[in-house]
């Protein structure tokens, strides 16, 4: 039972502060966010604790293993990094609502327990209760016009998608007859797929394409991204990502790994699609939101290419790359949340118009994160790149590899504009200095990582490669 | 392994970052910060520097193999190593980066008033990446430096240059970084091909015929715009002219050669077959570049722009010389780079001497510069006839050699590319004419200022190596031969075992006589 500590805790912690919220009301927000913070790392710890062996619990529809473990720890770093770049925001923006952390904890769950699902069934709630969760953060600025509007967009093409995705489970339990993934594995794997499982796989990796907003499922990210408030986008980003990642790599490598022949060529597609989308889209973008959306969209894309290898290194490199992505993300939504002039949020690329010189420090920080999203080396994000390519290459897809090379050149115009803005420009006028001490520390610890990474790489390399090894051990 | 209780090329390595971090720390008043940065990053450099003239001292120069080697282990799991030395193929280049530095930072002295800390941390950063892409024997590693010299050269041409500075800059950078990401596939390529990204390894290693092909035409893609080579070569005018003096010379000097290294490095050894299959489209390349860009540069009134052109030029020999894979070519293809890193450099001095005074590139406002210059026409002047080729000039040896080596493989490229030699001794007399002798047309001209201390102080080891390595070109060629020797032997076997003769081509190039 212990597997599944970090869950029931934090669940019972979520209803605790909810009764809290609900008896006390609005003011004490701000320490709703801190025992939501602490909570967070208290889970953090219970999961460094337990066992990370492979265990099954509840009839098999939990299952805890490495894997597991390891996305956990990543969807933990992100909550608690999103919940430190949200608390000083919400109180600038009068987002004054204890419903905030709240919800936040509650998709954390929803999040936990998605990459820890073994059935069918598990990962359809597990999916929704995160998903719930969202779109309530998404419309949390409900008396403003753009936030309501993509709360409403992502309600709406979110619940068309967990359609999607309950219609292609419901194909898949009615040809092979069960939802478990050991079963269905062992299933597929003596006899070759029929034709009603392999629509409901394509069905169900829509869903999923939906969730990390891969093309052709990523429609609503720009706007939902640029709708809500910075704090909830930064959250997006940075977490529901890492967790529907693990969600899909489970998926296909568990209950469809002998059918990797027929999901592949989806995947390429998708992934294809999500680099070219991601660069060419974000090309005439001077929304800084929107940008980053379709360059989450691109990174997706590149993410997706170590799927598509489909071998251990492949997977592993895949985690890594989420590993990177959160915390360039999370370095970037910091920057973005410090654009503010005269308590007013500015969100055009034209507002860092000489950055270098106003506020240096923040310059060099952001300059250093756009050159490693990039891919340039020496920066972190060159290995993640390198990684995912070095798979798809070892399995001879080289076309998706070149594609992949060329569109991150393309990706590159659009990060060097922003450089160039901060850099080349003349100065405007200042950004308030009033950073908060949270949002201080994410941008530069994330500087500094991605800075120093190449120190030694090894340490969390490793760390995804050995995630990925025990989904091939079995 | 020898000497490997001293990790010199680290320390040369990373010294200037070392200096570039401490400069960032300095805090205090605008003109203390300033003012320190300059010392800082001129000390700094000119400690490297001494460091890799104690490593050109200490090297072997009878052996072919990698000195001062270090090897740790850094990315263990997938066998990529920290793995650095030097040969002497390479020891040239990593004098050449370690000697401009310190005189662009001289260069850039009063030049560059604008957020001088930045500027001095940016080239004492972009130090440390040209060194590491010619020290490094790791194919990982040399990538990681080689793409990391884009970052601070797009700052130095996007923060100090000039007025189109901004779309020069990502010219520069979009340029090159597509030619470097297909290398970069075929680098994982290769590393699936051989399993390792080993260097001295990768270079013993068999490639397959047909990949060979492929993987050598991304290689290609990458070296050739570095180098650049026509038509890829558009960059380079536009970086050069808006690039500050000393982002010139250091593009000049040091970054076109690293295209020359790359082929010398992966190019040649890891693919002979395919070099030698495209050997006859690199030399007409090479050809079209000296004519084409000899022409162009005719007709040039920016000087930087002129000069810019002329080293395209110039450059064409270099690949000429490398893809005849003879001897003399592939060592005149060197020589020619290390001349033109010390000529070319200096001529983008002398542009920024006059730039200082009149702010102004175009030849047409300068003239009888004689008058009052007196010792700047004579500076100009030895470098302009370096620059031409002059015997006695270190231009003569490379441009020969390589002409040498291309007559033994294709004689009708040699003959064309010998008239690049008279081409470039027009427009180099002609700038010379224009701006050194003749009417004073612009009153302005008339009061400019002789080169002072400061600038006689850079010209003078400058000038001094040009005709020393004119006069002595056996100093630097004694320490090339033994690697250059080995490259071509190792290349003719391994054609040999392919079962290409290699003397088709000199048989059809007497045929066509």
């Amino acid at each position: 039972m212990e597997a599944i500590i970090p869950e029931i805790f934090l669940a019972t912690a979520g209803l605790v502060l909810l009764v809290l919220g609900v008896l006390r009301g609005n003011q004490y927000t701000q320490s709703m966010c801190h025992a939501v913070t602490i909570f967070f790392s208290l889970t953090l710890l219970f999961l460094l604790w337990i066992n990370w062996d492979y265990t099954l619990l509840f009839n098999d529809m939990f299952v805890m293993d490495r894997f597991a473990g390891v996305m956990k720890l990543l969807i933990l770093v992100g909550l608690i990094t999103s919940l430190a770049l949200s608390s000083n925001y919400l109180i600038q923006e009068n987002i004054i609502r204890f419903e905030y952390p709240i919800l936040m904890l509650f998709a954390g769950v929803g999040m936990l327990l998605m990459v820890s699902a073994h059935n069918f069934l598990s990962l359809y709630m597990a999916l929704e209760l995160q998903s719930l969760a969202l779109y309530v953060l998404a419309a949390i600025q409900r008396n403003h016009i753009r936030s309501s509007e993509a709360g409403i967009k992502y309600f709406v093409l979110g619940a068309l998608a967990s359609g999607i995705l309950l219609f292609g489970i419901s194909l898949v339990y009615g040809y092979a007859g069960t939802l478990d993934f050991t079963v269905l594995a062992n299933t597929l794997r003596v006899e070759s797929a029929p034709l009603g499982v392999v629509v409901g796989m394509v069905f169900i990796i829509s869903g999923l394409a939906f969730k990390i907003s891969a093309v052709p499922f990523h429609m609503w990210t720009p706007d939902v991204y640029q709708g809500v408030p910075t704090s909830v986008t930064a959250f997006f980003a940075i977490v529901p990502k890492v967790a529907a990642m693990g969600l899909l790599i489970r998926v296909l490598f568990e209950p469809f790994g002998s059918m990797i022949s027929d999901w592949q060529q989806v995947i390429y597609v998708i992934a294809m699609g999500s680099m070219l989308v991601g660069a060419f889209a974000a090309l005439v973008q001077n929304n800084i939101k929107r940008l980053i959306a379709y360059s989450s969209i691109g990174n997706m894309g590149y993410a997706l290419m170590g799927i598509v290898a489909g071998t251990e290194q492949g997977v592993g490199a895949v985690i890594f790359y989420m590993m990177l992505y959160m915390v360039m993300t999370a370095g970037v939504f910091g920057i973005i949340l410090m654009m503010r002039r005269g308590e007013m949020a500015v969100e055009d690329i034209k507002d860092l118009a000489g950055l270098s010189r106003t506020q240096p420090m923040m310059a060099y920080g952001f300059a250093i994160l756009l050159f490693s999203m990039m891919g340039i080396p020496p920066l972190a994000g060159f290995f993640g790149k390198f990684l995912v390519f070095k798979a798809a290459i070892d399995q001879g897809f080289i076309v998706l590899a070149v594609v992949g090379v060329l569109t991150s050149v393309v990706a590159a115009y659009y990060y060097l504009r922003m450089i160039k803005i901060m850099f080349f420009d003349e100065a405007s006028d200042e950004f308030d200095k009033d950073v908060s001490f949270a949002i201080r520390t994410v941008v530069t610890v994330s500087a500094l990582f991605v800075l120093f990474f190449i120190l030694a790489p090894e340490l969390i390399i490793n760390m995804g490669q050995n995630a990925a090894s025990i989904l091939f051990m079995r | 392994m020898e000497d490997s209780h001293i990790p010199l090329l680290s320390l040369m390595t990373f010294l200037p970052l070392v200096g570039a971090m401490f400069i960032f720390l300095i805090r205090d008043k605008e003109e203390f910060v300033t003012r320190n940065a300059k010392f800082a990053a001129l000390y700094t450099s000119i400690f490297t520097f001494a460091l890799s003239v104690y490593m050109l001292g200490t090297f072997d120069g009878s052996s072919a193999e990698f000195q001062f080697v270090e090897k740790y282990t850094w990315l263990e799991s997938m066998g990529i190593s920290y793995h650095m030395g030097v040969d002497g193929i390479s020891l040239f280049f990593v004098m050449l980066s370690t000697f401009l530095t310190p005189i662009c930072i001289i260069a850039s002295w009063k030049s560059v008033k604008t957020r001088v800390k930045e500027f001095m941390m940016a080239f004492l950063v972009l130090e440390t990446f040209m060194i590491g892409t010619f020290c490094a024997l790791d194919a990982v590693l040399f990538y990681v430096f080689f793409e990391g010299v884009l970052l601070p050269m797009f700052l130095i041409i996007g923060v100090w240059g000039g007025p189109r500075r901004v779309y020069s800059a990502f010219k520069f950078f979009l340029y090159t970084l597509l030619g470097s990401v297909l290398m970069l596939v075929a680098l994982l390529a290769l590393y699936f091909d051989a399993g390792t990204t080993d260097i001295p390894t990768l270079m013993e290693n068999p490639v397959a015929r047909d990949l060979q092909m492929w993987l050598w035409l991304a290689f290609f893609a990458s070296f050739a715009v570095k180098m650049p080579m026509w038509p890829v070569h558009t960059w380079l005018p536009d970086a050069h002219v808006e690039a500050p003096t000393a982002g010139s010379v250091i593009l000049a000097g040091v970054l076109l050669k690293m295209g020359g290294y790359g082929f010398l490095r992966f190019s040649l050894p890891m693919f002979p077959e395919a070099s030698e299959h495209f050997a006859d489209m690199v030399m007409w390349l090479s050809v079209i570049a000296i004519i084409y860009t000899s022409l162009i540069a005719l007709v040039q009134e920016d000087m930087k722009k002129l000069i810019a052109y002329s080293s395209v030029a110039h450059m064409g020999y270099v690949t000429l010389g490398i893809f005849t894979a003879t001897t003399q070519g592939i060592e005149g293809g060197i020589f020619q780079m290390i001349s033109h890193g010390i000529v070319s450099a200096a001529l983008f001095l002398c542009v920024g001497v006059v730039y200082d005074r009149l702010h102004s590139r175009e030849i047409g406002r300068y003239g009888g510069l004689v008058v009052n210059m007196p010792k700047y026409a004579t500076v100009f002047m030895v470098l302009m006839l370096g620059s031409v080729g002059l015997p006695g000039t270190s231009g003569f040896v490379g441009e020969f050699l390589t002409l040498l080596g291309a007559y033994q493989v294709n004689t009708t490229v040699a003959l064309f590319a010998t008239t690049g030699v008279i081409l470039g001794a027009a427009y180099m007399l002609l700038l010379y004419k224009r701006m050194i002798f003749g009417e004073q047309k612009h009153k302005d001209a008339a009061e400019m200022k002789d080169i002072g201390r400061r600038e006689t102080f850079y010209f003078v080891p400058l000038v001094l190596l040009v005709l020393i390595l004119g006069i002595f070109p056996g100093m630097v060629m004694n320490k090339v031969s033994p690697s250059v020797e080995r490259l071509v032997t190792r290349y003719d076997m391994a054609l040999e075992t392919a079962g290409i003769n290699q003397n088709d081509d000199l048989e059809n190039a007497g045929e066509t006589q």
